[in-house]
């Protein structure tokens, strides 16, 4: 069984969109749409699942707040109270005010940190990391789009042609 | 075209003529002698014992001059009290906050003692009760005025929060919000009559028919009268009536002109031949952005903030700002949800609403951060003459004060969080109702504590003025919204806007 799929490359976002649009009407299988920049509406046009990243974010920002909770509490309240100003740190409720900065400081370090951590792991990629796109030029200025071939290889070939593609490869899958 | 439904239009007039019933029974219920006054507190009293020393921080208040010091010492009495409950852990801490205790009441003997002796049951003497009475008395007779106040300035601003939004969108050159703008339009009518009500209160105010603004009554300029306030004395120069009407005044005409020469414009850009109405509008923007942050800021501190004339905070214009902001904002919303529910604006999508509501959100958390802002400062620096703001509202508005945070801030950031539920009409709607109830419960918590003091209540002045004015804003605004096709077809922006999705 060989393992053959289309490269169509498209060189204008707008070209791509509609030409993605036909291609899920006519029923082919999207692989993979290798892009320079993030194209708006482009998942939701591909029919991707809903990111659940925010979810993520979300959950890390509340660890990050009970962290930074606790880690207060531990510093300035048990370990080692200290009175800035007139007011004593004996109880965390009275100086919470004070550690409001803080804790909303922990709350953004978290979400933000590891979103991205979680965003890397997700997306497979980490230092050094060999690049996956097909072709040089997806990093500059084309857009490359990548259909699955089940035996109709030659239909396929005539489709992307007439969708704008500027180039219609057929390409053997490792 | 839109046309004002007979419904809603009867609704209108219900709430107006419910409102201003309430109005006057306000007025009316207010007492007119201490002899009303005292029996009204002989029956709160008998039913609460505790109140009675609740009372005792406003009746200070009296002689302007000093009422800040005494609620310093108090504040610092609580302290000290606070840090004396933990002498076991850290004594020198707790010495060094009683030495500061002692000062501070040392300071103002004379109060320390009004306290002491009204704290012991009864034992005040027959002059601290009759001044006493005055005080409550002026704070009943403040209340249906303050009621008003309050409802007039919250929908007035409201208006003119939708007009910097709108300049802001035409500033910008916004692409998404063209199909917007009649709705805007829409909302800004009611500025004119918002504002022509609301100097009327300014001019009640400066003819003494009410006591809204202490620093309005000449005694307290008087260096001989026993009511000399000498915080008051070196700010006359900015505080003064003439100063005061005359800066209103400036500052709402030229809100109104703006407001008249936008639509103008944009009426005039549905049949023009070329742009040059929406450039001279796009100019107009410009000016009318910088014109407004410095006269917004200055009105804050007039209409607002001088209600409590020893205190000032440098970010309460902001502050402000962002509260009508929102809540500006969030009548856009509803309002663009009522007429689209109604099968009007039929090129609005869930995007507009989208934007709008993330608009929302996020105003509603730089509203919390100017807030947390102002609060976090004073109450770490602990100036006296600062913290008392804060004291009295902690002390006296405990439920309006910390419930305004939940309804501003935990629960929009909660409900609108969510990127799908900015877009569903019902969440929409639902936070847009508490976003607005705590925003008028924040400028509520603005005006209240220096005008009645503790005898605030929410009730039939205060939900009568409230009634009064949503009647007019919805009259006012629906029949605006009647004048002008819903769709400004001559907008250069407006296919951008019709086809926005994303």
């Amino acid at each position: 069984m060989s393992n053959k799929v289309i490269h169509a490359i498209y060189n204008d976002d707008d070209v791509l969109m509609d030409a993605v649009k036909q291609t899920r009407a006519a029923h082919h299988h999207i692989e993979e749409i290798y892009t320079p920049f993030p194209v708006h509406g482009l998942d939701k046009a591909m029919g991707l699942a809903p990111t659940r990243i925010a979810i993520c974010a979300f959950i890390y920002g509340l660890i990050g707040l009970s962290i930074y909770t606790a880690l207060m509490n531990y510093i300035m309240i048990q370990d080692w109270p200290q009175d800035i100003g007139g007011k004593p740190s004996f109880s965390y409720i009275d100086n919470m005010p004070a550690f409001v900065p803080i804790m909303f400081e922990g709350t953004v370090f978290f979400a933000a940190h590891l979103m991205v951590i979680t965003f890397y792991m997700r997306s497979k990629l980490w230092p050094f990391k060999q690049a996956e796109n097909p072709d040089v030029r997806t990093t500059d200025d084309h857009f490359l789009m990548e259909v699955g071939i089940h035996g109709n290889e030659e239909e396929l070939v005539s489709f992307f042609t007439n969708t704008g593609a500027v180039e219609v490869k057929v390409v053997e899958k490792h | 075209m839109y046309t004002f439904s007979s419904k809603l239009k009867t609704f209108s007039f219900v709430l107006m003529i419910l409102g201003a019933i309430g109005i006057g029974i306000g007025f009316m219920a207010a007492p007119k002698t201490i002899e009303d006054v005292e029996k009204l507190l002989a029956d709160s009293h008998h039913d609460h014992e505790a109140a009675h020393v609740e009372k005792v921080a406003p009746h200070a208040e009296d002689a302007h001059v000093v009422a800040d010091t005494v609620k310093a010492a108090v504040a610092h009495v609580a302290d000290s009290t606070h840090a004396e409950a933990h002498t076991t852990t850290v004594d020198s801490t707790a010495h060094a906050v009683d030495t500061a205790a002692v000062v501070a009441v040392a300071e103002a003997p004379a109060h320390a003692d009004n306290h002491d002796a009204h704290t012991k049951a009864d034992a005040h003497s027959h002059d601290d009760h009759k001044a006493h009475l005055e005080h409550v008395l002026h704070q009943l007779q403040n209340k249906p005025w303050a009621a008003l106040y309050v409802a007039c300035i919250f929908f007035m601003l409201i208006s003119v929060g939708v007009l910097a939004f709108y300049a802001i969108q035409y500033a910008a050159q916004a692409g998404w919000s063209p199909i917007l703008f009649r709705v805007m339009e829409g909302i800004t009518a009611y500025l004119l009559p918002g504002s022509i009500i609301f100097f009327v209160l300014l001019v009640a105010a400066g003819m003494h028919w009410n006591h809204l603004f202490v620093w309005m009554d000449p005694e307290v300029v008087n260096p001989e009268s026993v009511k000399f306030d000498k915080l008051i004395f070196l700010k006359k120069g900015w505080l003064s009536v003439g100063r005061f009407l005359g800066t209103a005044a400036i500052i709402l005409i030229v809100w109104n002109y703006v407001r008249f020469k936008f639509v103008k414009n944009s009426i005039a850009q549905d049949s023009a031949e070329d742009n040059a109405p929406y450039k001279r509008n796009f100019k107009l923007a410009a000016f009318f952005l910088v014109f407004f942050i410095v006269s917004e800021s200055i009105m804050s501190w007039d209409w607002i903030m001088s209600v409590d004339p020893h205190w000032y905070s440098t970010l309460f214009g902001w502050y402000v700002f962002a509260s009508f902001f929102v809540s500006g904002i969030t009548v856009i919303a509803m309002i663009t949800l009522y007429l689209k529910s109604k099968g009007y604006l039929e090129h609005v999508n869930t995007s507009h609403i989208h934007d709008l509501a993330k608009f929302m959100f996020g105003i509603s958390i730089f509203w919390t951060y100017l807030w947390f802002s102002q609060f976090m400062l004073i109450w770490y620096s602990n100036i006296p003459e600062e913290v008392t703001y804060f004291v009295t509202r902690i002390e006296h508005y405990k439920l309006p004060f910390f419930g305004m945070l939940a309804l501003n801030f935990i629960f929009p950031l909660l409900i609108l969080i969510n990127t799908d539920f900015k877009r569903l009409t019902w969440i929409v709607v639902m936070a847009g109702i508490v976003i607005l109830f705590g925003h008028y419960i924040d400028f509520f918590n603005m005006i209240m504590p220096a005008t009645v003091g503790d005898q605030w209540f929410i009730g039939i002045p205060e939900i009568g003025a409230l009634m009064f004015f949503l009647g007019l804003f919805i009259f006012v605004v629906f029949t605006a919204l009647t004048k002008a096709p819903l769709v400004p077809k001559g907008n250069p922006l407006i296919e951008e806007s019709k086809h926005f999705h994303y």
